[in-house]
């Protein structure tokens, strides 16, 4: 008898799908919105951008060899969280703290909870939020496009900040809304771009429309019902950016569709209350946050029930 | 309600390959297991001269099954092998003499009754030949007969590589209707689905054209969409009827045959030529030219595949059946069987399997599973050693068909987990029940 067959059990082939080129997927979906950034901000909104793509390669890389744990940077889901915490952040952001953000969101948010897939909360979403609160100055320093001397970069308001002072004459047109000529986050202000990002996921089967739908939609309706501009709600801040590539993180969400549509709803309730009546001009990260620490109570309630039967004749 | 399941590649390359009958082998090695149920056990002795289609193995308690030479010859010796299942089998060894000399005992049957149709169809040493090897007669024998509402043959082969069926419904299509005809004379049964998926174009015309003939007999074209025969699948979705958790398809009125198991038994009632011979697709990346090749059974692989123009590269995994539930065999010894209707020889290449990743928790192979069961789940409670909660997850539902493990970007070994946990479901409930009796007592 020759030996030198292999013997293992069924099945044995599988998909082409692997964690490293879905996360390949991802990068390329955000792609659009990169290159946006660069052409609106500037050539320092790339430095941004591979400062936190660096660093988060490099924590996980450290971090990993410090616990010994296996080497995960080429699954390059690091690369995604790096590029989703760069877009969150104003170009002006300080260097160092940008350094601090990317430690935080793959030290702290996700390799301290387990590595890929363990995490509970978003890395790039909750790492936002604790830079919002440690560095609130820096943090809300929006730019106008077109400045890009940092040097004498005049600050200017987002557009739902000036939507919600009031102050009309700040408020940008759809058209620039949609292409992104006005102050915000490096990744978020070009709506097109993101748009065009999370149709070629959807293409890809990356992620599936329940979520985005879900919270968008939850969030034009409310609008309407306040008596808003749910267009201009739907196309500023970080509302596209963060219900195509953050309410749709496999770990942080429920699994199955209907965990999916309540995930986005609750996404999109939490985002208006927050935009209308809180403190806060822009909700949607912690919108996600808080829906990411409700996902195992919806992915319990939600969960598939086995075709079991029941005989009869 | 749809149900779930995966698109897997066809590569259907010998669908247009009609099987090509291979001269007998110089020896071959027919274990006495090669069905669901309990050896034959042997009626021949070493130096005995056998024909082609004489009995060797004569069917051993009630689940069990006839087993004839498919050789005329000698036997060399009655032996003991592995199967392919892992259990010590006998077998019988025959040097063929290359004249495949019929048995003369040979004829037609033609059974009076129902039981003697049972009895015709247990001689004939058949068994279900869509890869279970259920012993045919067994599956028939139905107790109540106006039970049976639907008949639903299985010709959906949604293995990939596999087109052994489809040359059973293009080659020997009279014979399916010749099945259905006796199973509509013995079983009363009235109507017919035959379950083909969208990919065989011209076996559903086939099947399509005869069944205008015949009455009853409905042709349902199905997605091409792996793993549309699945039993419970194909009955769910050609009837409608959901077979409960641990019951058989009759539980809800229906019987399953496989096409190829219906066109033996309409072709063993005109000609009284049992088991003996099988159909194989060969096919697989280390394989020069896919063929499907009509074998003696008990032909070694090896044999089979010279007999299919050889191969072109070194040998890496041998299957017994498709990629997705294929068994794969330690040697190229190893014999066709009964219900082997495909070797897929895979190189090097085509054998390797990619690394396993953390999971990523995308679901995949929740929203995947047919019968809406959660993989991931089930491992975390199998590596926790939760029974309870492994019941709660009902993985004792799972027909380890591999969607899960083929879907999973992690490449996670969750079909393998599941037959695991299976086998812990099953000794954490016996468990309890003994603690129940003990209590009792």
């Amino acid at each position: 008898m020759d030996n030198k067959l292999i013997s293992s059990v069924s099945p044995h082939f599988t998909s082409r799908r692997t964690t490293q080129n879905i996360m390949l997927d991802v990068i390329i979906a955000l792609m659009p919105a990169a290159v946006a950034s660069v052409v609106i901000f500037g050539l320092r909104s790339l430095l941004v951008i591979c400062v936190c793509v660096a660093t988060c390669m490099v924590s996980e890389f450290l971090f990993e060899k410090l616990c010994k744990r296996e080497n995960t940077v080429m699954d390059l889901s690091s690369i995604v969280t790096g590029l989703l915490l760069a877009f969150n952040l104003p170009v002006s952001i300080p260097v160092w703290q940008a350094v601090f953000g990317s430690m935080v969101a793959i030290i702290v948010v996700k390799q301290l909870f387990g590595g890929i897939g363990q995490n509970f909360a978003n890395p790039a979403i909750t790492a936002r939020i604790i830079m919002m609160t440690a560095f609130s100055g820096t943090m809300t320093n929006w730019v106008f496009p077109g400045t890009a001397k940092m040097t004498d970069a005049v600050s200017s308001a987002t557009p739902l900040v000036a939507a919600a002072k009031g102050t009309t004459s700040m408020i940008p047109s759809y058209l620039d809304l949609l292409l992104g000529k006005h102050a915000g986050c490096l990744g978020e202000t070009c709506a097109a771009a993101i748009i065009l990002g999370g149709i070629y996921l959807l293409v890809r089967g990356v992620i599936s429309w329940h979520t985005p739908v879900a919270f968008i939609a939850t969030v034009a309706l409310m609008s309407l019902i306040c008596g808003k501009d749910a267009l201009y709600q739907v196309l500023s801040g970080g509302l596209l950016l963060g219900a195509v590539f953050m309410a749709t993180d496999y770990a942080t969400t429920p699994p199955t569709k209907w965990g999916k549509v309540i995930f986005g709803i609750g996404c999109g309730l939490i985002t208006i209350l927050i935009r209308f009546w809180g403190n806060l001009p822009e909700g949607v990260s912690f919108s996600i946050l808080l829906m990411n620490i409700l996902t195992p109570y919806i992915s319990k309630l939600t969960q598939n029930k086995p075709l079991v039967g029941e005989a009869k004749v | 309600m749809k149900l779930h399941g995966v698109h897997v590649p066809h590569m259907k390359n010998t669908a247009d390959c009609e099987g090509v009958k291979m001269t007998a082998p110089a020896v071959v090695t027919i274990p006495m297991a090669m069905h669901i149920g309990k050896p034959a056990k042997v009626i021949v002795k070493k130096g005995d001269t056998v024909k082609a289609g004489q009995l060797i193995g004569e069917a051993d308690g009630f689940v069990s099954s006839n087993i004839h030479s498919s050789v005329s010859g000698t036997v060399q010796k009655v032996d003991e092998m592995v199967s392919s299942m892992g259990a010590k089998v006998p077998c019988v060894v025959i040097a063929s003499d290359g004249k495949q000399e019929l048995y003369e005992g040979i004829k037609a049957p033609d059974p009076a009754d129902f039981e003697s149709f049972i009895a015709a169809v247990k001689l004939s040493g058949v068994v279900g030949l869509g890869g279970a090897g259920f012993p045919s007669f067994v599956k028939l024998s139905v107790k109540d007969l106006s039970k049976i509402q639907h008949v639903v043959v299985n010709a959906a082969e949604c293995e990939p590589y596999i087109t052994s069926d489809t040359r059973t419904m293009m080659d020997k299509g009279e014979y399916v209707f010749k099945g259905i005809e006796i199973i509509k004379k013995y079983l009363l049964a009235k109507h017919f689905v035959i379950g083909i998926e969208n990919n065989k174009k011209d076996a559903i015309n086939k099947m399509k054209s005869l069944a205008e003939k015949t009455e009853g007999v409905e042709v349902h074209v199905l997605p091409a969409m792996y793993p549309q025969g699945g039993e419970k699948v194909l009955v769910y979705n050609t009837v409608k009827k959901v077979i409960p958790k641990g019951g058989l398809p009759l539980d809800v009125g229906v019987i399953v045959i496989n096409v190829t198991t219906l066109a033996f038994i309409g072709e063993y009632f005109e000609k009284g030529i049992p088991l003996i011979e099988k159909c194989v697709t060969v096919d697989g990346s280390a394989v020069k030219e896919p063929k499907n090749i009509i074998a003696p059974i008990g032909t070694s692989i090896k044999d089979l595949v010279e007999a299919a123009g050889g191969l072109k590269s070194e040998p890496a995994k041998v299957l017994y059946g498709g990629p997705m539930m294929g068994i794969a065999v330690p040697s190229m010894d190893e014999p066709v069987l009964k219900n082997t209707n495909a070797v897929i020889i895979m190189d090097k290449k085509e054998a390797e399997q990619n690394k396993t990743t953390p999971c990523i928790s995308c679901g995949a192979c929740l929203n995947h599973c047919p019968f809406k069961l959660n993989p991931r789940d089930i491992a975390r409670a199998y590596k926790l050693g939760d029974g309870e909660a492994l019941k709660k997850l009902c993985v004792d539902l799972c027909m380890e068909c591999g969607c899960c493990s083929f879907i999973c970007p992690a490449k996670r070994p969750l079909v393998q987990t599941n037959k695991l946990a299976k086998i812990k479901l099953r000794e954490y409930l016996a468990e309890q029940k003994a603690m129940k009796e003990k209590e009792g007592k």
